[in-house]
């Protein structure tokens, strides 16, 4: 069966633990894990949680099953099987000195990104986008040049009235 | 009323209506052990190892249905409770699981018997629970006895500080009537149309079969799938876990099936065009190489977990639900519809069923000279009128205690199907003779096995459990040796246990009877004795045929089709 990417969507009590059964049962059962955020929602009491995995659809209908099946996830959903925006942030510090402060702020702007942090020899460029975008601006801008990259990995929300709620 | 963390969590207990709590007091558990001590409603069963508390209380939850309570310590003492609890949780046994934890401020610390029990045991419960302060800790225990015992059952551990459970801290306490928590939503019913859809399927049938497993006891729908297999007319095998669903005696039931399982059940199996499985997760000791599997069936699945289901097998009707609610409406839509099966084919098939029956697939030699391990069980089974709790620890004895006692009672046949944890019989006799003390309740073990929590002998003798040890005594760690004899071609890597005990002075000594059983001849009265004793633990120390072997069998890479015979009575046929 084929393998592909799958954004999938939790509600989870916001509870000392509950993450940690997530990430464990991802390692126990032996299912890829590309990223995972979290932070809590409007009610503090629950946690959102993005996870972004891969598999054929048999694994996918496993992964589904089992976080469903673990006592701290309210809802889930798998937004791939829906229309939805996913998005992640990026923050990637380059080398911008002399002639290459230009190149790279027109880089930058190409992207839709903001240079948020200026020094005589650096920019912090802030992008958000989807998580294609930001590997091509990452390629774009070379190895040579990236002093620091960090993301946030995806976020993800459904479009229209359909949502996560309790 | 107010009351101290301690004197909640055993008033909680009470409240639950547990009878008892297998348990060993410890450093961060005392004021929770000063609160057992001054009230008489909750016994607590002092063991002499944790992992056999945890058996324990798992042997009382399987006889009875009931959750299994055990209380331990803090450190090792959790620890030492991991390996039954692993054991309760692959065979969905439901326990409560109290472990003490070091004073909160503490956490972290590394502080003296201090372990992450939460972390420790994450990967082999249900779920768990930390508690955070005093005022929770009812209502953490009554979801903790909530979640072990709805939907799919399970072990749940509650973690709680010491200082939560001190006497100076007293709260009013209050026992919740009910609970109901928004991320655990056990199912009941399943999907009407695919019931329908499965009754359709069934009465299409021409060699149909039926599989049915642990979570037909579980739910306690034995009668309901027996009223089911017999308006059918169906073959019908159990898994081992699931032994006594339908009773061994019956003409329909062709044996368990799977690597010990029996020629008939595997080959109709392999054969079947529709299958109904029930309370069953596909286990791979029970499909053999899943390449092979049912080729040519349409596979109806009903189970409570959906993880279950399309997990290792590919599945047809899908039905999530209780199987109590499911197999109910399976029976009402046949009653409401007579259409059926041609009763034609299913003649040939039974015919064909009949001839792989002929097959004599348990067979085995009989010797005058050196006890066959078979011809035991046999005569426990008979001496005990089949009616015994039969306990087992792990290996050939499990399998031949599978294959040559007739269970016809569901809950009678106690092992670690699962996990397989040698070491599990002994204490889970003793948990079971506490639930049923006029009940016959044997353990069929191994000299290996039985070592593993041999120490509870001591329990057994502290609290008067007459229960009957048959240990089939090989000298060889028997199903390790047989795979040594069939893959490592007779390299017996360390499977020879060396240096054993004179069981039957060990057994006095603990001041239970011990015998000692050399000859075919003397095994039957060996055991009429034995079960005439009724307020001494007996061990039955039957030395047995040293190079028997489990058959028929299904090797590593086989199908149902390709088992592996008796070489002498198999080749008989």
């Amino acid at each position: 069966m084929a393998v592909s990417k799958h954004v999938i969507s939790l509600l989870l009590e916001n509870e000392s633990g509950a993450l940690s059964r997530v990430a464990g049962l991802f390692s126990m059962r032996g299912y890829n894990i590309e990223s995972l955020t979290v932070a809590p929602t409007n009610d503090p009491t629950l946690s959102r949680t993005t996870l972004v995995t891969s598999g054929d659809d048999r694994t996918i209908e496993q992964i589904t099953k089992q976080l469903n099946k673990l006592v701290d996830v309210v809802r889930l959903v798998d937004l791939t099987e829906t229309s939805h925006v996913a998005y992640e942030l990026m923050m990637i510090k380059v080398r911008a000195a002399g002639p290459q402060r230009e190149e790279v702020k027109r880089l930058a702007d190409i992207y839709k990104g903001k240079v948020v942090d200026v020094t005589e020899s650096t920019f912090i460029i802030e992008l958000t986008g989807n998580s294609e975008k930001l590997d091509s601006f990452v390629k774009t801008v070379g190895d040579e040049q990236i002093l620091e990259v960090v993301r946030s990995g995806a976020t993800g929300i459904a479009r229209g009235e359909r949502g996560l709620k309790v | 009323m107010e009351l101290s963390g301690g004197e909640i969590i055993i008033r909680s207990l009470q409240d639950e209506g547990v009878e008892y709590v297998f348990g060993y007091p410890g450093g961060a558990v005392l004021h929770i052990y000063d609160a057992i001590f001054r009230q008489q409603q909750v016994q607590h069963i002092l063991v002499r190892h944790e992992q056999g508390a945890t058996h324990m209380a798992d042997g009382y939850a399987r006889a009875t249905g009931k959750p299994g309570v055990v209380l331990v310590t803090s450190g090792p003492g959790a620890t030492n409770a991991i390996t039954g609890i692993a054991t309760a949780h692959l065979d969905s046994i439901p326990m409560v699981i109290i472990t003490g934890q070091v004073t909160s401020k503490f956490i972290g610390t590394d502080a003296f018997q201090e372990v992450d029990a939460i972390g420790c045991t994450r990967p082999c419960v249900k779920h768990n629970f930390m508690v955070k302060n005093v005022e929770e800790i009812a209502t953490v225990i009554k979801k903790a006895f909530y979640v072990a015992t709805t939907g799919r059952p399970g072990p749940v551990v509650v973690d709680i500080p010491k200082d939560f459970t001190a006497p100076n801290v007293k709260i009013p306490y209050e026992y919740p009537k009910d609970i109901s928590m928004r991320s655990y939503a056990p199912v009941s019913g399943g999907h009407v149309g695919q019931v329908r859809k499965a009754v359709e399927l069934l009465a299409q049938a021409k060699q149909p079969m039926i599989y049915s497993g642990g979570g037909v006891l579980m739910s306690e729908s034995h009668e309901e799938l027996r009223q089911l297999v017999r308006e059918l007319g169906y073959p019908i095998t159990n898994t081992l876990m699931g032994l006594g669903a339908y009773p061994a005696t019956d003409k329909q039931f062709i044996g368990m099936l799977g690597m010990h399982g029996t020629y008939e059940a595997n080959m109709a199996m392999h054969n079947c065009d529709v299958l109904l499985a029930v309370g069953v997760r596909f286990d791979d000791r029970v499909t053999g190489e899943i390449e092979h599997f049912c080729p040519n069936a349409k596979i109806i699945h009903v189970d409570i977990d959906p993880t279950s289901i399309a997990k290792n097998v590919d599945v047809d009707v899908p039905i999530v639900g209780d199987l109590k609610v499911v197999l109910k409406r399976m029976l009402e839509l046949l009653a409401e519809d007579s259409r059926r099966a041609n009763p034609e084919d299913i003649a040939a098939w039974w015919q064909q069923i009949e001839e792989w029956r002929g097959i004599k697939s348990l067979a085995y030699e009989y010797s005058d000279e050196v006890i066959k391990p078979q011809y035991v069980v046999q005569k426990l089974c008979e001496v005990t009128n089949g009616d015994a709790y039969v306990t087992s620890d792990v290996g050939q004895h499990q399998m031949w205690a599978a294959q040559y006692y007739d269970f016809n009672e569901p809950r009678r046949w106690i092992n670690s199907g699962g996990l397989g944890t040698m070491g599990f019989g002994l204490p889970a006799a003793l948990g079971v003779k506490l639930a049923f003390p006029d009940a016959d309740v044997a353990c069929v073990t191994g000299e290996a096995s039985i070592q593993m929590c041999l120490q509870e002998l001591s329990t057994a003798m502290q609290y008067g459990l007459p229960v009957k040890i048959v240990n089939l005594n090989n000298r060889y760690l028997g199903m390790v040796r047989q795979w040594q004899e069939f893959q490592y071609e007779g390299r017996y890597s360390n499977s020879y246990v060396d240096a054993l005990p004179d069981f039957v002075k060990l057994a006095e000594s603990y001041n239970h009877v011990g015998m000692i059983i050399e000859k075919p001849a003397d095994v039957e009265g060996a055991l009429r004795e034995a079960f005439s004793m009724k307020d001494k633990l007996v061990f039955l120390d039957f030395q047995t045929d040293d190079s028997e072997n489990v058959y028929p069998m299904i090797e590593a890479g086989k199908g149902h089709h390709q088992m592996r015979l008796h070489p002498k009575t198999g080749a008989l046929n």
